[in-house]
């Protein structure tokens, strides 16, 4: 069984009225199955609106299922009594980096999960210490989160999530306020924790760069499943992405481009190195 | 005509320890009808810049001309000067606060004293330029879809009819489709109004499909100020001071380092492609 | 220009009275200000003028910076001074027109002016010397008894790390709406009382709208970092006396008998 499992998943929002009537029921996650291994690093993807965010909370029992089940590591995310083991194990990223810092010096903060895990005071301080030595920020630890830049923030609430020793981390659209070198300090942080630390992740994002180095992409699309596979099978379909309001890297829709006008090109070409290489073969 | 930027420096805390150059000695001319798009990376100065346009902020040295007049001068109708200069800030989602979409949209022209007739005429027409469908009009703005709100926002400032439309990332947050239906929705505006319209972005690649001009900040100064292929000749320095040419950029580059006969002078991916099938002696 | 307020703001400083505990600094501000109110003599306000000084030396904060603080409450000191100076009845000493100022008022206004001045300088002496989340953790500790009564306590003094955490983030956006508003041709200026508390509504509703986003948005954020209120919770911080706090609270109560014997029995 892997870390995170879901099994025809369903979730619907019901929308009342002022006077409290029921005036529709909006399915957000419709039958979705997933199967996650330890040490993966995957990605969903989607438009705004697709569904990723409300699934991506059923992996830490922020959200219920309607329907169906999901276990993380295992428990079955909708049993009270697995509640605390589960949001430990299954650590969450959001994507406001102002609104999730509760602390007010970067230390304190990183060391709230603990806290409220119980962790003896001389363990949190060791393990504040090693997270945001994981994230490159320890030399910050005095500093006042507002200070600090976008990026900065968001290697700060990683650090105060890995700080709880989770066995896999759920980031929801964590660069979608951050300007590119930010989305960068925070992508290499990511996949320095999957890499180094074997934490499985899970990416939820819109930018399809972020994409090219997992291992798996999953798009989201009417809170369904509308496709799955490596990011090179995925970045081959370029117009059924353009379809679900998606994009693909510029060298990947170079490279489709190409080949439509008859270049010989393989299909899912996704760094410029490939295309250059396939280019020179010609 | 024109705005013009004489050696405008605006320094926080100026003369204490603390000082920090937000802006140093910029100069600019911005001719009516231009495109131009300013990057630089977050704390380059680019938003202080934009504020300073219509008159949010005052230099501590340097002036600006509006039309010829200096909006700092005494007298000087700045009320007017911000109906005519549009500045669109970052999330201007975050500023509606009417009942209705079409409330939120007149806000702008009514505080401008026009009557009520107009007003109207002129938010139904603003909320038309940016492709709302009138079924949104009279529902509650916080109701719409993110993207549908920042449209919102964005004809709450056309609304007031301005001569030069100032927009800060407005494509942050959005997804890919519905950046790209943001920007081309500008590009089609700037097209059949002639507006002037300064796009406020830190990625080269969002821009460079539609601007005239670019002016890159760094360090409260202007860097570079010419067309977008002139601009990105620099690619090497630009990657030193934290920004990127778009990819095609550097996919030109490599390809003529290999040796691959090929212009790269190229922006976008059409042109790449053609260049390339030049190259390869495959264009018809 | 909305976080130029700098009222006993932390102080950043290396000195005795900043590594005290917060506790001790609490405990000694609440004793100073009774003693201001049971002093009724001269000598007494010498006592705690002398004691002040001594912990405004001891803390390395320039005098300057405290005072700088002091000018937003130099008009409600006027005020009260100026009421005890002139409607306090008893034996008059000078006459204008239909005010009389009298011994007895004298007394009082400066009385009242002197107390008031140390009462501000030794609360704020305890704010600028102590981070807010020391103070906070400092009360939950203080009054933990009270947990028995089912007071809130560990709730209340998280809610106040929060708000103090979220003041600048919501002065911030404060600022930015209403610039944008000012953009779109907003008046928050000219106009008369009704017209300028109308024109707050622009700027008030999306702030309301931003503060409660947040506020949903950070209580996510806390429930999924398994928070669940002061129970099981261990501090990574925890507030333990040593020898120093010790021998503070030894000084505040020397400072006290003294203060109280000559300040109030030792009467001529």
């Amino acid at each position: 069984m892997g870390i995170i499992e879901a099994k025809k998943l369903i979730f619907e929002y019901i929308r009342r009225d002022e006077e409290g009537n029921v005036e529709g029921i909006t399915r957000a996650v419709d039958e979705v199955d997933l199967d996650i291994k330890q040490g993966d690093f995957v990605a969903i993807l989607g438009h705004n609106g697709s569904g990723k965010s409300t699934l991506a909370k059923h992996l830490n029992a922020i959200l219920y299922p309607t329907e169906g089940t999901v276990w993380v590591d295992g428990k079955d995310t909708a049993k009270e009594e697995y509640l605390w083991d589960i949001r430990q194990n299954a650590g969450m990223v959001f994507q406001n980096p102002d609104n999730q810092i509760i602390g007010q010096v970067v230390e304190e903060d990183v060391g709230f999960g603990p806290e409220n895990m119980g962790v003896p005071t001389k363990e949190i301080w060791e393990r504040v210490e090693e997270s945001l030595k994981a994230v490159g920020m320890y030399k910050y630890r005095k500093h006042s989160p507002n200070k600090l830049s976008g990026g900065q923030k968001q290697r700060v609430s990683i650090a105060g999530v890995i700080a709880m020793h989770p066995k896999c981390i759920i980031l929801d659209e964590p660069t979608a306020m951050l300007d590119p070198n930010g989305r960068k300090e925070v992508i290499r942080a990511v996949r320095a924790l999957n890499q180094v630390e074997g934490i499985t992740v899970i990416l939820i994002t819109h930018y399809m760069e972020e994409i090219i180095h997992t291992d798996k992409a999953i798009v989201m699309d009417k809170g369904r499943i509308a496709m799955q596979g490596t990011p090179r099978e995925i970045f081959s379909q370029v117009e059924k992405l353009k379809e679900l309001r998606l994009d693909v890297p510029q060298v990947t829709l170079l490279a489709h481009e190409l080949k439509k006008s008859g270049v010989a090109l393989p299909e899912g070409i996704l760094t410029y190195e490939e295309l250059i290489a396939a280019l020179m073969a010609q | 005509m024109a705005i013009i930027l004489d050696h405008v420096s605006h320094i926080y805390e100026e003369g204490t320890a603390m000082e920090v150059a937000a802006l140093k000695d910029v100069n600019l001319v911005i001719p009516d009808g231009q495109f131009i798009g300013l990057i630089g990376h977050t704390g380059s100065g680019k938003s202080t810049l934009v504020q300073h346009l219509n008159g949010l902020m005052k230099p501590t040295s340097g002036h600006i001309y509006y039309n010829g007049a200096d909006i700092h001068e005494e007298g000087y109708n700045k009320k007017e000067l911000r109906s005519k200069v549009g500045l669109v800030f970052q999330y201007p989602e975050h500023q509606l606060f009417e009942i209705d979409v079409f409330s939120d949209v007149c806000f702008g022209p009514k505080n401008m004293g026009l009557d009520e007739k107009e007003v109207q005429l002129r938010a139904y027409a603003a909320l038309k330029q940016v492709g709302l469908e009138d079924d949104y009009f009279y529902q509650s703005p916080f109701d719409l879809s993110g993207g549908q709100k920042r449209r919102v926002a964005i004809a709450g400032v056309l609304a007031m009819k301005p001569e030069v439309l100032i927009l800060d990332e407005p494509t942050a947050g959005l997804d890919p489709k519905g950046r790209d239906e943001i920007l081309d929705q500008i590009a089609s505006l700037r097209e059949e109004t002639g507006i002037t319209v300064i796009l406020v972005s830190h990625s080269m690649d969002d821009v460079a499909k539609y601007v005239d001009r670019i002016v890159v900040m760094n360090q409260g100064g202007v860097m570079y100020d010419d067309e977008p292929k002139n601009v990105f000749r620099f690619y090497k320095e630009l990657e030193a001071v934290g920004l990127a040419a778009p990819q095609v950029t550097y996919i030109m580059q490599a390809l003529k380092e290999k040796g691959f006969p090929v212009n790269t002078d190229i922006i976008t991916i059409d042109d790449a492609k053609n260049e390339i099938l030049r190259a390869l002696g495959m264009d018809k | 220009m909305l976080r130029d307020i700098t009222l006993g703001q932390y102080y950043q400083t290396d000195s005795v009275i900043h590594k005290l505990d917060p506790r001790v600094k609490l405990v000694a501000t609440i004793v100073f200000i009774i003693s201001l109110f049971l002093i009724d003599n001269f000598i007494g306000y010498i006592i705690a003028a002398a004691f002040l000084a001594g912990i405004v030396k001891l803390s390395k904060v320039p005098f300057r910076y405290m005072i700088k603080g002091m000018k937003s409450i130099v008009l409600l000191l006027m005020i009260a001074v100026v009421f005890n100076l002139f409607l306090t009845p008893g034996e008059p000493l000078i006459s204008v027109w239909k005010l009389t100022v009298t011994k007895e008022g004298l007394r009082f206004a400066v009385m009242m002016a002197v107390r008031l001045v140390f009462l501000i300088i030794g609360s704020s002496l305890m704010t600028l010397t102590t981070t807010p989340n020391n103070l906070t953790d400092g009360m939950e500790k203080l009054m933990s008894p009270l947990k028995k009564l089912h007071v809130p306590v560990h709730e209340v003094s998280m809610m106040m790390s929060i708000a103090l955490r979220f003041i600048p983030i919501l002065l911030e956006e404060t600022d930015k709406i209403m610039k944008a508003q000012i953009a779109r041709g907003a008046d928050f200026e000219s106009g008369n009382l009704i017209k300028k508390a109308k024109s707050l509504v622009p700027l008030l509703v999306p702030l309301f709208i931003s503060a409660f986003r947040r506020a949903n948005d950070l209580a996510m954020a806390m429930e999924a970092r398994c928070y669940r209120g002061g129970e099981h919770r261990t501090k990574m911080k925890p507030l333990i006396y040593c020898k120093r706090d010790g021998a503070a609270y030894v000084v505040l109560l020397i400072y006290a008998v003294v203060c109280v014997y000559f300040g109030r029995i030792f009467t001529i």
